[in-house]
């Protein structure tokens, strides 16, 4: 009786996430907003520690704007809707602004780490995740990175941010980072 | 064909809730076949000496396959069939009875002797010696429960097969390889980095897989005598989802290093790479079918993930899967009639069937988060990753959905399973 009694909250668990819409729309600018807004706080103060870190033997007199906290460029992180790969208008600007970042220092390097959420097989999301972090680097190139600036892989499903079964995981899970 | 002569007696569906519990795991069984034959299995003369008692692991077999119920076999302990007293054992309502001795030989093997013997009829159905290393009365069990259920069903046994999958505890990813009731758990790989996809060379000597441990997926091939092994795939972006060719001297494996996710085939020791599939869509989880000329593979050239076919020489792709949801993680029967996949709608993810011939899809689980199914290589059962108390478990259902069973390990999430070959 026990175990029926743990199916039946599975099963009510699941009816819950199934209510949160898996397929919403693609959002148009200003809705996706607060989707950018919540990760936003936690990555400067994880990114900056090794920022400055690496940073450290090519500082010069000139400040750095990638150690800027207030700079577009401490934004590191591209969102997505469910089983979209391509950048959002959203988040436009801050790949746009890493483009000429790095365009101007060609010493520089990134790696594009795709992600998702846990929707799909995780083969569909490792691939999924793939033309994520590649559909960043196609925008990093045609804003005048050199393709040898950028190196772009996929951790599809397997490594989660968040580990809810819910969308406000999710919403976290679907992502590119980009990392100096 | 000889479980006809059994139908007679038990021919009504009921609902049998049995656990099966051990120090490492308990493995829940829910549902029962449509025919049931009632089994009594006396305790073995001489198990008490052993880690193991045989009976227990015969039992656990059975029970799972859900094609039998145990007949309480208390008070009577013959061991030879002059020893049975037949008309003891149809009042207990027992149509088959299993006896035996084990013993340990001294060169370091364990020999059991049993007999399957025709209650009804008084007949003797088997006689025969099974033997194994000391250290492996387990598989002497899981031989027996073969040798019955072979003869019972007229289906070629698994229970000494073995499964291959992923247990994920905090950051430690262990690729495991165990006995198909999830017991005799070996470590074949251990590392702090996600490992994906295993996948058994179709002599059982080998594992494929995708490691992240140099920061990006790579496909590897190992031994699993020896341990060795080897990259097999390490292209820029993404390298994974391998599968070998029925034949083994080939696998299908994805690679991103020409843009989307695309299908190649390569030679186990990684010469010969050539593309095969010329998309700009996702075409990932490729499989072969049991003779070799075909593949399936999930694609969402359609606008949504589905499942394909094509030939491997290559030629015109079609889709197989249509309706409602997605469609993921496909593989083929091993009669080659028909796959199984995984089945994605409102929310849920689902077990489900389909066959080549009438198309149609067959839905065989209640839904949940249940992924990566693969069929028994008798094509009877089928597991699944799914999850339970929170973490992530293995479970199967039977190819008609009757009988399902979980089996819950000590610790960690278990992902991405996927059934061995026969020995």
């Amino acid at each position: 009786m026990k175990k029926l009694v743990i199916s039946v909250v599975l099963v009510s668990l699941l009816a819950a996430c199934a209510s949160e819409k898996p397929k919403e729309p693609v959002a148009p600018p200003k809705a996706a907003a607060p989707v950018d807004a919540a990760p936003v706080a936690e990555t400067p103060a994880a990114a900056t520690p090794e920022v400055a870190e690496k940073a450290a033997p090519t500082a010069t007199a000139e400040i750095d704007q990638l150690n800027d906290s207030s700079s577009i460029l401490a934004k590191r992180s591209t969102y997505y809707p469910f089983d979209v790969s391509v950048v959002q208008e959203a988040d436009k600007p801050l790949v746009q602004a890493h483009a000429k970042y790095l365009s101007e220092h060609p010493e520089r390097n990134v790696r594009l780490e795709g992600n998702c959420d846990e929707r799909g097989s995780n083969e569909y999301n490792l691939a999924l995740g793939q033309r994520r972090a590649d559909g960043v680097k196609k925008m990093l190139i045609l804003g005048g990175t050199k393709a040898s600036q950028i190196k772009s892989v996929s951790y599809g499903e397997e490594k989660p941010k968040a580990t809810g079964h819910n969308e406000d995981s999710w919403k976290q899970n679907r992502r590119t980072d980009i990392v100096y | 064909m000889l479980l006809r002569t059994f139908q007679s007696v038990v021919g009504i569906l009921f609902l049998a809730h049995v656990s099966v519990v051990s120090a490492e795991m308990t493995i829940e069984i829910i549902g029962a076949g449509e025919n049931q034959v009632p089994v009594a299995i006396v305790p073995f003369g001489g198990e008490g000496k052993l880690a193991q008692a045989i009976k227990d692991v015969i039992v656990g077999d059975l029970l799972r396959s859900g094609l039998f119920r145990m007949v309480d076999s208390e008070g009577k302990y013959p061991h030879a069939p002059a020893e049975v007293s037949y008309p003891d054992w149809q009042t207990r309502g027992a149509e088959v009875l299993v006896i035996g001795t084990v013993a340990a030989k001294a060169n370091g093997r364990t020999e059991a002797r049993f007999h399957l013997l025709d209650v009804v009829k008084q007949t003797k159905l088997i006689e025969q010696a099974v033997s194994a290393d000391d250290v492996q009365v387990r598989a002497i069990g899981h031989r027996i429960a073969d040798l019955i259920y072979e003869k019972l069903t007229g289906d070629r046994g698994v229970f000494n097969t073995r499964i291959a999958y992923v247990n994920r505890i905090g950051q430690k990813y262990n690729l495991m390889v165990a006995d198909s009731d999830g017991y005799n758990e070996q470590i074949v790989l251990s590392q702090d980095n996600p490992i994906m996809s295993p996948a058994w060379s179709p002599d059982g000597s080998h594992l494929a897989y995708a490691s992240f441990e140099t920061g990006h997926a790579v496909v590897f091939v190992q031994s699993l005598y020896t341990g060795q092994r080897k990259v097999l795939a390490d292209f820029s972006g993404s390298n994974s989802a391998p599968a070998w060719s029925p034949d083994g001297k080939q696998l299908a494996v994805v690679l991103t290093r020409d843009g989307s996710s695309q299908i190649y085939l390569v030679r186990p020791d990684g010469s010969n790479l050539r593309r095969i599939t010329f998309s700009d869509a996702i075409d990932t989880e490729p499989d072969f079918s049991p003779d070799g000329q075909y593949l399936l593979f999930t694609s969402d050239r359609g606008g949504s993930a589905q499942i394909y076919r094509m030939p491997v020489k290559g030629g015109a792709e079609q889709r197989m899967t249509f309706g409602d949801g997605n469609n993921y993680s496909p593989h083929h029967s091993p009669d080659g009639k028909g796959f199984v996949y995984a089945h994605f709608s409102s929310g849920k993810f689902y077990i489900a069937t389909q066959d080549f011939k009438t198309e149609q899809m067959q839905v065989l689980t209640e839904g949940g988060w249940e992924k990566k199914p693969s069929y028994a290589p008798n094509g009877k059962l089928i597991m699944f990753a799914s999850e339970g108390r929170g973490r992530g478990i293995l479970a199967t259902v039977s190819s008609d959905g009757r009988v399902k069973q979980r089996i819950f390990s000590q610790s960690g999430d278990a992902r991405e399973p996927v059934w061995g070959p026969y020995p």
